[in-house]
């Protein structure tokens, strides 16, 4: 996983809520097996209508998302994170998130933000009055800045989380160093417990 | 809206020490490691896996060259993306003239599938086979499902199995791929969420109608957080199948899991099941699980109260299961929402939906009925469609799908004679697999067709790109595709 620090760019406002990731990614393009390429399918439906904001050329080649609250709701499927990134998105910044969608981003390098309706809100209206407005995500400080806009917001994250996405380590390499540990518990496992074979 | 409910927030979670919840007995019975600022290993008692989620997470496995820790935990089906027709039975070719799977892209995520549990070793129930079906329902129709346990699938709607007293929830490719390797995930200990069921449900009023209820109340993030355990004299009376039904929507209330405590309805329908353990070793589940439920002095950290008794069959307006409401009512007027966001969902899902503040539910015809899912594809159901449509016709207008949630419900209906009552109505009888739930197989709505639809999303497109879908209880569905329009039984 790529490692995220601190990321400055443009940001696209989804002023929308409950945007559920059957809208991120429709199934249709669930039948790849690959993880790449699908930016393409990113809000396919949406994309449709050329008033939609990503098809806005002053939002072009924006890397953050403000969108409303319970973004990401929904069906589990990782591949709407893998869409974001994929399409160029670095950062979400919503006031709630599906808890899947949430952790699937934690896995992917995709960093998922926790701000108030009211500060998500001012940097929707900062990023609409003028779309050249530059968004810093410092995972370091844990904070948000929209220096121009006059916005600089604490956001909170876990600090293994943090520290995780801040190394791009990989989740797995980090359990086997306690194969050990795993081990000892399967052995105290009552021996009723259901096997598939 | 809706009258029949009421709620009060708790902050009881004191200093002392406190019983347990049901959730955190399981929890903390799972815990491998516990660090401080590190959340929670916990060891996966089962990892139920299918097509679209799993072929990422192989790759990644063979990348590092890694291997599946525990095959034996671990089984596959195919469901999301496999057609319901054409299915001749084991062995139907997955590729050449007789195959039934015509779509390239799904072929070759199928073959994924089967190469990569071949290679590693794991129990597939592949297309056709007497064993498949919907990941949610063959798990506790083998008795793999059960109380205590922690079952994880990289699908939302695993919290299904948290109806037989299991701690089971949705994950992602990156964490299908971390169980396979380690069988264990790192996780966050969630809150807890009592939602309790007072009273009964009236006749006609369903599990399906019950957790509609819940989530208009509570709201698409209400359960955000929390893993939701539903109690109550209304739950307890409630069939397994029914649990069934109420836990596996608890992700649209976005809860990250739902329960229900075990008790003797649990205990019956698990045995003599093929997993479930049997002679002394059955003995020493029932001692074990019979010690699952919260104990008398455990609190939640939020609470919600339902009168069953006032509840009526439920149909969604809106494209979330949130905008729900009873099918005597009407629909509302984005004005009448005080919440500005809200105001503007409601007002975006009528241009969607094709309706008009007021409308009756009953005024709104659809074009295509669908009986399926595993929301609502297990015995009970059919039988309850099947209830309503013996010795009737389902409307010329209508194209009724019935879907078996695994080819074991397939055969069980077929040996009740449902099939018959479904075809005599005119409805198309299907194999199994998860079909118009989610629009990425052969089953799906045009644009603009309006569905009436037993699944668990009417999400913008979910049944298929530019498709509109009402949520309804199997009852509500088959006397739908009687009248064409939306209603209840009461009204044939």
């Amino acid at each position: 996983m790529e490692p995220f620090t601190s990321h400055t760019g443009r940001a696209v406002p989804l002023r929308r809520t409950n945007v559920d990731t059957d809208q991120i990614i429709p199934a249709e393009y669930l039948k790849r097996v690959s993880r790449a390429g699908f930016g393409e399918g990113l809000f396919a439906a949406w994309r449709e209508d050329p008033s939609f904001v990503l098809n806005q050329p002053q939002y072009a080649g924006a890397t953050i998302l403000v969108a409303g609250t319970d973004f990401g709701t929904g069906s589990s499927r990782e591949h709407a994170v893998w869409a974001l990134t994929d399409y160029g998105f670095r950062a979400v910044i919503a006031p709630r998130f599906g808890d899947i969608f949430r952790t699937n981003a934690t896995k992917a390098g995709l960093l998922p933000v926790i701000l108030p309706e009211a500060t998500v809100a001012a940097l929707q209206d900062a990023v609409e009055s003028d779309p050249g407005t530059e968004i810093t995500v410092d995972l370091g400080a844990r904070a948000v800045l929209a220096g121009a806009a006059g916005i600089k917001a604490p956001f909170d994250l876990d600090d293994y989380t943090r520290w995780r996405l801040m190394e791009g380590l990989d989740d797995i390499g980090l359990t086997l160093r306690h194969v050990d540990e795993i081990t000892a518990f399967e052995l105290s496992r009552p021996t009723w417990l259901p096997v598939t074979a | 809206m809706n009258t029949a409910v009421s709620e009060c927030e708790t902050q009881m979670k004191g200093e002392g020490v406190m019983g347990r919840t049901l959730a955190e007995k399981i929890w903390d019975a799972h815990v491998v490691r516990s660090a401080e600022g590190e959340p929670d290993l916990l060891y996966i008692d089962l990892h139920l896996i299918h097509e679209v989620t799993s072929p990422q997470a192989f790759d990644g496995l063979r990348a590092a060259s890694r291997k599946v820790r525990r095959p034996d935990l671990t089984i596959a089906t195919e469901d999301h993306n496999v057609p319901t027709t054409g299915i001749t039975g084991p062995g139907v070719p997955l590729s050449g003239p007789g195959s039934p799977v015509t779509d390239p892209v799904s072929r070759t995520q199928v073959e994924a599938l089967r190469k990569n549990c071949a290679e590693f070793g794991i129990r597939l129930h592949p297309m056709g086979d007497a064993g498949q079906g919907i990941v949610h329902v063959i798990g506790p129709q083998l008795g793999l499902t059960q109380p205590g346990l922690t079952i994880v699938c990289g699908d939302s709607h695993t919290s299904t199995h948290g109806a037989l007293g299991a701690l089971a929830f949705g994950i992602g490719t990156s964490e299908v791929e971390h169980v396979l390797a380690t069988q264990t995930l790192p996780q966050q200990r969630p809150k807890t969420m009592a939602i309790t069921v007072n009273g009964a449900l009236p006749g006609g009023v369903t599990p399906k109608d019950l957790i509609l209820a819940i989530i208009a109340k509570i709201g698409t993030g209400g359960g955000q957080g929390h893993v939701v355990e539903y109690r109550g004299p209304a739950v307890r009376a409630l069939s397994m199948e029914g649990r069934l039904t109420v836990c596996n929507m608890s992700i649209e209330a976005g809860a990250r899991a739902g329960l229900v405590a075990p008790d003797d309805v649990t205990f019956a329908y698990l045995e003599g099941r093929p997993h479930a353990p049997s002679g002394a070793d059955w003995e020493r589940a029932l001692e074990a699980w019979r010690s699952l439920p919260g104990d008398d002095d455990a609190t939640f950290d939020r609470e919600v109260t339902l009168d069953a008794g006032s509840l009526t069959p439920y149909v969604t307006w809106g494209t979330n299961p949130g905008q729900a409401l009873p099918l005597t009512s009407s629909v509302p007027d984005p004005g009448s929402f005080a919440d500005p966001d809200e105001r503007a969902a409601a007002a975006r899902a009528l241009a969607y939906m094709d309706l008009k503040p007021g409308t009756a539910p009953r005024d709104v015809s659809v074009d295509t009925v669908f009986l399926g899912s595993c929301t609502n594809g297990r015995l009970e159901d059919l039988r309850a469609a099947a209830d309503v449509l013996r010795g009737r016709r389902i409307a010329p207008s209508v194209r009724m799908l019935v879907v078996p949630g695994s080819m074991q419900v397939r055969a069980q209906a077929e040996a009740e004679g449902l099939d018959a009552v479904f075809t005599a109505a005119g409805a198309e009888w299907r194999a199994a697999g998860c079909s118009m739930c989610l629009g990425m197989n052969p089953d799906k709505l045009a644009p603009g067709e309006r569905s009436a639809s037993t699944s668990n999303r009417n999400f913008e497109g979910r049944q298929g790109k530019g498709g509109r879908t009402h949520l309804v209880s199997p009852a509500v569905a088959a006397a739908t595709a009687v009248t064409g329009h939306l209603a209840a039984p009461a009204d044939l």
